[in-house]
């Protein structure tokens, strides 16, 4: 093995030495539970990583499909009494097993695609990429989803419905407020400007609202992340370091996502993935990650009145933790906005901070687990009997749409600030 | 090593999907939560008593050895594949066979996992108490084989007062039922009783039944804290003496509060050198009592604060300050050697000050805590492997806690049992004939020496 294919190993290799093999990384593992198997613990991935350091293990494709067995949801860091960074590590070990193995075909077009912006306007050939890594079989007969086959995994997949014209098309760079509020960088992301606009256009009505001059960055990219979940690190650097160039050209108080998992990139991911070699460049991505805030945090830290905005409708909701906002730290929040709302009642469903299955990419290599980690999820959700599930990740908004969907439920599947803005915008 | 044609007939019971023999699988079975590591030669799952009676009996013919490993959270190292061999897993029976509320029994595989099983006795009004830290990932076959207790063993006992009957695989490979249903029950010797605490060296557990118990009308947590360990301990023993048995009576001395406080910065009183967390469970008027009369009773005893929890969610701030004392302890040096010996409840102070004296003598930190009502302490001895010298005087400090464990009437391991990490040191507390007893049982079950071998006796 040479020195390079260890070195993001080497990265984690002090932090590998905290796990003692206790095994409460067991309890919630949505990785665990559907393979039930050992090497898809964070235990048993920390143990081979060890022995990938250690270089006596022959980097076959049993440890890289061990690997591929986590939805890097961060549910057994919360868990650790060591507090293990697992995400970091799988992480880790999949950049490192990526520069020895090489990617695989799928990951190659997908850091392909991610880092073609115009590529992705094209739409149908982003859904391509975006669709399997995103995006569930629904019935055909749904109407919903336009189909369109998948040279890369094989089979056809259902994909949603791009958006006619993408979001961040139908609005000019610098959107002007109030003389005196705040200015904000608003970094769209992929679902959102593609798939899910009305999520853009409702949270550019709830900050227009407040008066804040929005600016939506025209040279924004994908924030990378399917590239993480395949090793592709190399993609996320250039990603990472072309956002910061597009999100640093403008003097804004705070950047805002209304993607969980943008938000993840932003504030957690880059910082951490840029590592040692550019210390200059991590100090820039780690004063953006410092601005960087959720759209919900950010509506309740600026003082929205949910009953001016709110829904003006009555409706028994539910709410999805997504795991990019449980590792951060975001859950009051969104549910205290919610529950300000009137007319909403917010029952709470069992296991609202577990993962919905969805993965990255761990829904293209493991569809079955992804579906049977889903079909939980949509159990739990369909018990409380809610009118509407609510989250603030359009990842999830997809899973779980697709999920409820199968189980033939009709519950509705809303982003926070859907409901919020529903009165301004209507 | 296995041969090719063995490999063959293992499949053949379990099924391709079954058994693995990859070299992840091999690492991700080789070890349990002491971080030793062994690696098996295979790793099966099998389905049912019947597979695992097969797996048994070609071990018996073909001669290797099989290990049951349920979660692989044992401190002591039972679950391991040491010389290599099978690692039976039994995390596919995971079936709630039945919860019957008419007896209030319920019949479980051993797969299932603790925590799962007491939500679901829970959600029909019933209750199982046993309650081990591990309990939201071990398995409820491991807590029998290990007889794992809790802290509200001090009211409830540990697993095997649960255990009402066993459906056992021998060594042999002969499926046998022990005990039953019914409370009582005297034919022959309590096999049951044998089997609990066994550690996976007399029979593989395929099925249990467990006795119920309804489930208590309220509880109530109270958070004490004393300005000297005496006055701790002699809470303890005055709260029972005075006929007030508590679902839990937790302790943690001053090593043990410095770290977390450092840690976490609870603001515990400057004065704190020990603290109770205290529960009590039953009817709502009568816990109400308790806790005045605890508060009554413990106050002479150089109490400096007394926090009651008004409902769950402050209860759950109380037990806070006990949960954070593991992740503290590693701020105190990278390693750990976790024992868990008990004594009379009364010796608890006894034991501590034999205990610093050992700290000082070795000059390596020494941290208590633990379960102050059934006089069971879990004593961490926190080392730097890396130093030399280190680990040496750890195993003599070790050996010296047992010894003081032992001299005041106790016993060498309340919970973890001996696996190998103990095995060394059984001879502390068994002598010859006892030991010679213990070897006659294992060699009458199991004469080809097929089942965990190399565990619990030396
Ligand atoms: C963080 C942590 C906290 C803990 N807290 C406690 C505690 O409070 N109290 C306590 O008592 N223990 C505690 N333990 C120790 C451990 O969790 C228990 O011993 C538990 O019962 C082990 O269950 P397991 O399923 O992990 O068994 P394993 O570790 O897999 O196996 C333990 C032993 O049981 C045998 N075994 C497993 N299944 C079977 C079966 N079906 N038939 C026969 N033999 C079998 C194995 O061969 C082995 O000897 C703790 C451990 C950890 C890591
Ligand atoms: S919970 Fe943490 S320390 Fe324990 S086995 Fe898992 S990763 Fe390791
Ligand atoms: S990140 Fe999630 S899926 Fe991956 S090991 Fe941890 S708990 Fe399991």
């Amino acid at each position: 093995m040479t020195k390079k294919h260890t070195d993001p190993l080497e990265r984690v290799a002090q932090e590998m030495k905290k796990c003692v093999k206790c095994g409460a990384c067991r309890a919630n593992c949505p990785a665990f539970g559907t393979f039930q198997r050992e090497p898809a613990t964070a235990r048993g991935k920390v143990a081979l990583a060890q022995h990938l350091v250690k270089g006596d293990i022959t980097l076959d494709d049993g440890t890289y499909s061990a690997m591929s067995k986590c939805l890097l949801c961060g549910s057994c860091v919360d868990k650790c009494p060591n507090q293990v960074p697992t995400d970091e590590i799988v992480i880790a070990a999949r950049e490192a097993l990526a520069q020895r193995r090489g990617l695989t075909t799928f990951h190659k077009a997908v850091g392909q695609v991610i880092r073609n912006r115009k590529l992705m306007n094209l739409g149908a050939l982003a859904a391509a990429v975006l669709g399997p890594i995103f995006f569930r079989k629904v019935p055909s007969t749904s109407g919903l989803r336009l189909r369109f086959p998948m040279p890369f995994i094989g089979g056809s997949r259902h994909i949603p419905q791009i958006a006619k014209k993408p979001f961040m098309k139908r609005h000019p760079e610098i959107i002007k407020g109030e003389p005196g509020k705040p200015t904000i960088v608003f970094f769209v992301g992929c679902m959102t400007n593609f798939v899910y606009t009305e999520i853009g256009e409702a949270t550019l009505a709830l900050f227009r609202h407040l008066g804040c001059t929005v600016i939506i960055p025209q040279g924004q990219q994908c924030c990378g992340l399917p590239g993480m979940s395949g090793g592709d690190l190399e993609t996320v650097r250039e990603l990472a370091e072309q956002n910061l160039a597009a999100i640093e050209k403008h003097q804004a108080d705070y950047v805002m996502t209304a993607c969980a998992t943008c938000g993840g990139a932003l504030h957690k991911l880059y910082p951490l993935v840029v590592g040692k070699r550019n210390p200059e460049l991590k100090a820039r991505l780690q004063a953006v990650a410092d601005k960087t805030v959720d759209a919900a945090v950010l509506l309740q830290k600026l003082g929205l009145h949910p009953e001016e905005t709110g829904t003006g409708q009555r409706m028994r909701i539910t709410y999805h933790d997504p795991c990019h906002h449980r590792t951060a730290g975001i859950a009051k929040q969104p549910r205290a906005l919610l529950k300000e709302t009137p007319g909403l009642e917010l029952v709470e469903m069992e296991g609202a901070d577990r993962c919905c299955g969805l993965g990255g990419t761990f829904n293209v290599y493991h569809y079955e687990s992804s579906l049977d980690i889903n079909a939980g999820k949509s159990k739990a959700i369909i018990d409380t009997g809610a009118d509407a599930v609510v989250t603030g990740c359009p990842g999830c908004i997809m899973q779980l749409s697709d999920g409820l969907k199968q189980a033939g439920d009709k519950t509705r599947v809303l982003h926070t600030v859907e409901l919020l803005a529903r009165k301004i915008r209507r | 090593m296995l041969d090719a044609r063995t490999l063959q007939q293992l499949t053949d019971i379990v099924g391709a999907e079954n058994i693995a023999t990859g070299a992840q699988d091999l690492i991700c079975y080789g070890y349990d939560a002491t971080q030793m590591e062994f690696l098996p030669d295979a790793v099966v799952h099998p389905d049912s008593a019947e597979q695992v009676s097969r797996v048994l009996q070609l071990a018996n013919k073909e001669n290797f050895p099989v290990f049951p490993r349920g979660a692989g959270s044992g401190f002591t190292g039972g679950a391991l594949p040491k010389g290599g061999g099978v690692v039976l897993v039994t995390t596919r029976m995971n079936r709630i066979l039945r919860i019957d509320t008419d007896n209030l029994v319920a019949e479980v595989e051993p797969g299932v996992v603790t925590e799962a099983f007491q939500m679901a006795v829970e959600k029909l009004g019933l209750f199982y108490p046993p309650d081990p830290a591990s309990l939201k990932f071990s398995t409820l076959g491991g807590n029998v084989a290990e007889c794992a207790g809790g802290p509200r063993a001090v009211k409830y006992g540990v697993t095997k007062d649960f255990v009402m009957g066993l459906e056992v695989v021998l060594p042999t490979g002969a499926i046998i039922r022990t005990g039953g249903e019914t409370v009582k029950g005297v034919v022959g010797y309590d096999l049951t009783k044998l089997l609990c605490g066994s550690e996976g060296t007399l029979g593989i557990i395929t099925k249990i039944i467990f006795k119920l118990l309804p489930y208590p009308d309220s509880k109530k947590t109270m958070l004490t804290v004393f300005d000297s360990i005496d006055g701790a301990a002699r809470a303890v023993s005055t709260i029972i003496k005075n006929k007030i048995i508590p679902t839990t009576l937790e302790f943690m001395d001053h090593a043990t509060l410095t770290c977390v406080e450092r840690r976490f910065n609870l603001g515990m009183p400057e004065s704190a050198r020990a603290v109770l967390l205290i529960e009590v469970d039953g009817d709502r008027d009568l816990i109400e009592k308790q806790a005045g009369q605890i508060h009554k009773l413990i106050e002479p005893l150089g109490l400096v604060q007394f926090r009651v929890a008004k409902d769950a969610a402050e209860s759950e701030e109380l037990w806070r300050v006990r949960r954070l004392v593991s992740p503290s302890l590693r701020d105190v040096n990278p390693d750990k050697f976790n024992e868990d010996i008990v004594v009379p409840r009364s010796k608890v102070p006894d034991v501590i000050r034999r205990i610093e004296v050992i700290q000082k003598r070795y000059d390596i930190p020494i941290v208590n805590f633990g379960h102050a009502g059934d006089g069971n302490i879990h004593v961490n001895i926190m080392i730097d492997k890396s130093v030399p010298g280190q680990l040496e005087k750890a195993h003599e400090a070790i050996k010296e806690v047992f010894q003081a464990a032992l001299d005041l009437g106790g016993t060498m391991s309340g919970e973890h049992g001996v696996g190998l990490a103990k095995q060394p040191y059984i001879p502390l507390e068994l002598n010859a004939e006892q030991i010679a007893a213990m070897k006659a049982i294992k060699g009458a079950l199991d004469p080809n020496n097929i089942l965990n071998p190399g565990k619990m006796l030396p």
